[in-house]
């Protein structure tokens, strides 16, 4: 990582480089009446002590921002193995097409008249995800997969309600992200947590016991956290069924699947999409992303509105779309206008660039890395201190314990990632899933190369090595980041969020 | 090998026999046949890049986009100019593609774009804590909703007619899940919030209040009138705010907020067709260990120097499980970080003029189409009108390449003739004498 040479500099924050007087800005001429503004607005409305935004000229600004990104570890640089996260190339296409005038400056209340081709994308992109899930409606509204969970809850609820049931508690795997419990909360649910087996999977003893007549819903993941495909799913499914409950798939693993198996196919009723995973769109540092669903006919009047409907054409012109917010029995709106659409339009780019056989060999190859990597990461001189989970084929990712590295060397799997980072590849998702004692989550992803796997398991390798001579090299990395380990528990101790208010 | 994979026959058959397996097909073998697709998927096969462009191309252009007319229309995003820097810099690949930072000595930059957003998003609203973002504007409404019933316990929330239709509908929504009743105070003779109305809605058991400023219809409410008569009974008083007009606007905080949230895509934004945008979320001190969402904290590394970390995590979902504050996990950072290269870029001063340019604006457009207005009083941004023969009036506007703006009775019955216009610093004195001239022709052709 280049680091400026005035490193020190860095570290400043835009407000510490405002000099008052400085600006970027140029306003448009005011080209009507210059009313005072005290005959505008009453008194008790206008602002008495400005807002302290900084007084910047824009090269600096530039500048600024070039060198916070610079401090940066980013997909475009370097391999990035977060598990669940599945961090596959976004392609520099999609950044294009979103960009054309026609979707990044469409207003989201233009007139369906003036925005038929929006629509129309959307639409293409609703009947790809729906094939793609096996479950034939959609709705791109959630904005994240999080939302997506609780679009799918609501609409559980929704449905139940509407049969005259009350039903108040949700079931997830022990090995559920930390979004399902949390979404379970949000929509009014009681989480029941229901155990895994010995392979890995749902264990279908516990399931039958927790499973009652009170029961809105099962979550899961499937392949699950473990990277495992549950082969019990059919079971589960029809004991989940059995008691008239919902099955709810988490799609932040659709990566290993498409094409391949289908969540609608495996029984469930309601999926939701990360489109920030399997579908390409950038991460972003956080966001966005999206999080459309896609259910069965019996949820289908509960999704949210507007839906996008298509009218077939008549006298030789083709079809129109428009929405239609007419759905008595719909949950609502769960955000304003209709969604992220230039998410949309990146993640439809992607799925036209591939087709269905492409999207199969994108998941396939998915799956290839993860097992390629799985075995060069089960040779013995690794696998005596980071040993796999679950000794099974696996998914898209696996799950490696640093058990035995924090016994026989004395370093925790928190010291194994933060050695990578010396070595300029992300680390692993650390310490999840909770049920794996240190556990590293590997994802490498479909569009990695074998060279870039095996530099991983060698930097791996290395990384055990050194600890056996010399722990205390890992106990203290990193060494070559802009910033080294912080001091987390202190940040939260005494929380500064912002800089210190000028008086 | 597909698009934007490597591995060639040699490499998977390498690969395979490391693995221990003769095919891709065992390693898919746990997969139970009955939930195996037997055929391809029925998706159209996949095409070349420069195939692709034009097809998305072709679609793009069956879009009326922000160049091809002169628009009017707001009603919760709107046509601001987006300066050429935020482009070149959110295109970044350092920005545009890491993860959430969970590994904060190579994050440092986006941390540090957060703690500066905060920064700036405290100082607009004049609330102390802001978190890094979360999806957009009604959610945010929604999510405070959330805090409001985690702080008090109770059940009902009350909302201003002048909030959002999105932003309540949306509300109501996560109401269901979590276990709320919403009640709608309306709007009094000028286009405000009813303030006898709000007063009779709040009681004991109300969680919190909603208003929006300026309104959906653009009124500037009295919000310290309205904060008060909230917050009389122990509710939380939640202010909905369109961050552009608070260089002018006295800060939600100042005027008793307890929460302040909003929709950011008017700080350098896209319109996106309505997203992706970004929604923020801002509260007093005492509420900072409920707050939905990431937020960033300064801190020192083990060698004292200066860094940036995600704290109050225990707060959140992956750590705190079906106890956290909220679900969310991806929000907005991108579109964030937009807003605050923005912000930097009006800075201090242009924030300012940009409010009174828009103030400016909005009451001569007012004064100048003459139509009698539905919010008489103060407004900023956009107001309403009634409008005879509004139908008219947009097919005229039409065909001159004009869009008039918001049909208020879309969400509004009760203004049937009602018609939203909104004002940006894109939208100059000349737009506005078009837009006049439309409506005197379509008035004059109606009295010949």
């Amino acid at each position: 990582m280049i680091l400026d040479p005035r490193a020190d500099e860095q570290t400043e924050t835009i407000y510490e480089k405002s000099v008052e007087g400085r600006r970027a800005f140029t306003a448009p001429e005011t080209d009507v009446p210059e009313t005072p503004i005290e005959q505008l607005l009453p008194a008790a409305a206008r602002r008495t002590k400005p807002a302290e935004l900084p007084e910047i000229s824009e090269p600096e600004i530039v500048r600024h921002y070039n060198g916070l990104s610079k401090k940066n570890f980013d997909l475009d640089s370097g391999f990035y193995p977060l598990g669940s996260c599945t961090m596959k190339h976004n392609p520099k296409l999609h950044e294009r097409v979103a960009a054309l005038p026609g979707h990044a400056r469409l207003h989201p209340l233009q007139d369906a008249e003036y925005a038929q081709g929006a629509l129309e994308l959307m639409w293409n992109l609703q009947q790809a995800l729906g094939e793609i899930a096996g479950l034939p409606h959609v709705s791109l509204q959630p904005s994240a997969g999080s939302h997506g969970e609780l679009a799918g809850l609501l609409v559980t609820r929704a449905y139940h309600e509407d049969r005259g049931e009350s039903r108040h508690k949700v079931l997830t795997p022990d090995t559920a992200h930390g979004t399902n419990p949390a979404t379970v909360t949000m929509a009014g649910y009681e989480v029941v947590k229901v155990g895994t087996d010995e392979h890995g999977g749902v264990d279908l003893d516990d399931l039958r016991a927790k499973a009652d007549e009170d029961v809105a819903c099962l979550m899961l993941t499937n392949p699950n956290t473990l990277g495992l495909f549950d082969r019990n799913i059919e079971e589960i499914a029809s004991i989940v069924h059995g008691v008239g409950a919902t099955l709810y798939y988490d799609g932040a693993n659709l990566n290993a699947v498409m094409g391949i198996s289908r969540p609608g196919d495996m029984g469930f009723d309601i999926v939701h999409f990360n489109l920030h995973k399997s579908f390409t769109q950038p991460h972003g540092g956080g966001g966005p992303g999206a999080g459309p669903i896609a259910v069965s006919d019996r949820i289908e009047p509960f999704l949210p509105r507007p839906q996008i409907v298509r009218e077939e054409g008549h006298n030789g012109h083709g079809p129109r779309f428009a929405f239609d917010d007419d759905r008595p029995k719909s949950i609502g709106k769960l955000r304003g206008f209709q969604g992220n659409f230039g998410v949309f339009v990146r993640s439809y780019a992607y799925i036209r660039s591939l087709g269905g056989e492409g999207l199969r060999e994108a998941s396939e190859t998915a799956v290839l890395n993860a097992n390629y990597l799985r075995a060069l990461l089960a040779e013995p001189d690794i696998a005596e201190y980071l040993p796999i989970a679950f000794d099974r084929i696996c998914m898209h990712e696996f799950v490696l314990s640093g058990r035995g590295a924090k016994e026989k060397l004395g370093i925790k799997t928190l010291d194994v990632a933060k050695r990578m980072l010396d070595h300029g590849v992300h680390p692993p998702t650390v310490y999840f899933p909770l049920l794996v004692e240190e556990a590293l989550m590997i994802e490498p992803t479909e569009t990695e190369t074998k060279e870039r796997l095996d530099h991983f398991a060698e930097v791996v390798r290395s990384i055990l090595t050194e600890a056996a001579e010399d722990p205390e090299i890992a106990r203290n990395a990193p060494y070559t980041t802009p910033v080294r380990r912080l001091d987390e528990a202190g940040a939260a101790k005494n929380p500064v969020v912002r800089q210190a208010a000028r008086d | 090998m597909s698009r934007y994979t490597s591995a060639t026959d040699a490499d998977r058959k390498a690969m395979l026999d490391a693995i221990g397996v003769g095919s891709i097909d065992e390693l898919f073998a746990e997969i139970p046949a009955g939930v195996r697709l037997q055929r391809p998927l029925d998706l159209p096969p996949g095409m070349a890049e420069q195939d692709v462009f034009d097809h998305l191309s072709k679609l793009a252009a069956r879009n009326r986009h922000g160049d091809e007319e002169t628009s009017f229309l707001g009603a919760g995003m709107y046509d601001h100019y987006v300066p050429s820097l935020i482009d070149s810099i959110l295109q970044r690949s350092e920005f545009l593609t890491p993860y959430t930072p969970y590994q904060p000595e190579i994050s440092q930059g986006g941390l540090q774009v957060m703690f500066e957003y905060q920064t700036a998003i405290s100082e607009l609203t004049g609330l102390p804590v802001s978190n890094a973002s979360v999806y957009e504007g009604p959610s945010a409404v929604a999510a405070a909703g959330y805090l409001a019933k985690l702080e008090t316990k109770r059940t009902k929330l009350v909302v201003s007619r002048g909030l959002h239709p999105h932003s309540r509908e949306t509300l109501e929504t996560h109401a269901k899940g979590y276990g709320m009743t919403v009640a709608e105070a309306g709007l009094d003779a000028e286009g405000a919030t009813d303030l006898d109305a709000l007063v009779a809605l709040v009681d004991d058991d109300t969680a919190a209040v909603f208003v929006q400023q300026p309104s959906f219809l653009g009124t500037v409410e009295e919000l310290g009138t309205l904060g008060e008569a909230a917050k009389r009974t122990g509710a939380l008083f939640v202010v909905a705010a369109d961050p552009l007009p608070l260089g002018i606007l006295e800060s939600p905080g100042a005027l008793g907020a307890d929460v302040c949230v909003g929709e950011g895509q008017t700080l350098g934004n896209r319109l996106d067709f309505g997203g992706p945008s970004f929604g923020f979320f801002t509260a007093q001190e005492r509420f900072i260990r409920k707050m939905p969402g990431r937020i960033a904290g300064e801190t020192r590394d083990v060698d004292g120097k200066r860094g940036f970390v995600l704290t109050l995590q225990t707060r959140e979902q992956h750590i705190r499980r079906e106890k956290a504050t909220h679900n969310i996990c991806t929000a907005q950072a991108l579109n964030a970080l937009a807003g605050v290269i923005y912000l930097s870029w009006l800075g201090k001063r242009g924030l300012v003029e940009l409010g009174e340019l828009m103030l400016r604006r909005t009451h001569y457009a007012r004064e100048t189409l003459g139509l009698e207005a539905i919010n008489p009083g103060p407004v900023v941004r956009e107001f309403a009108v009634r409008v005879p023969n509004l139908d008219a009036v947009f097919e005229r506007a039409r065909a001159a390449g004009i869009n008039p703006g918001y049909r208020l009775g879309r969400d509004y019955p009760e203004f049937g003739d009602g018609l939203l216009i909104a004002l940006t610093e894109r939208r100059t004195k000349a737009d506005v004498d078009r837009l006049a001239a439309v409506i005197g022709s379509v008035r004059e052709e109606v009295h010949a």
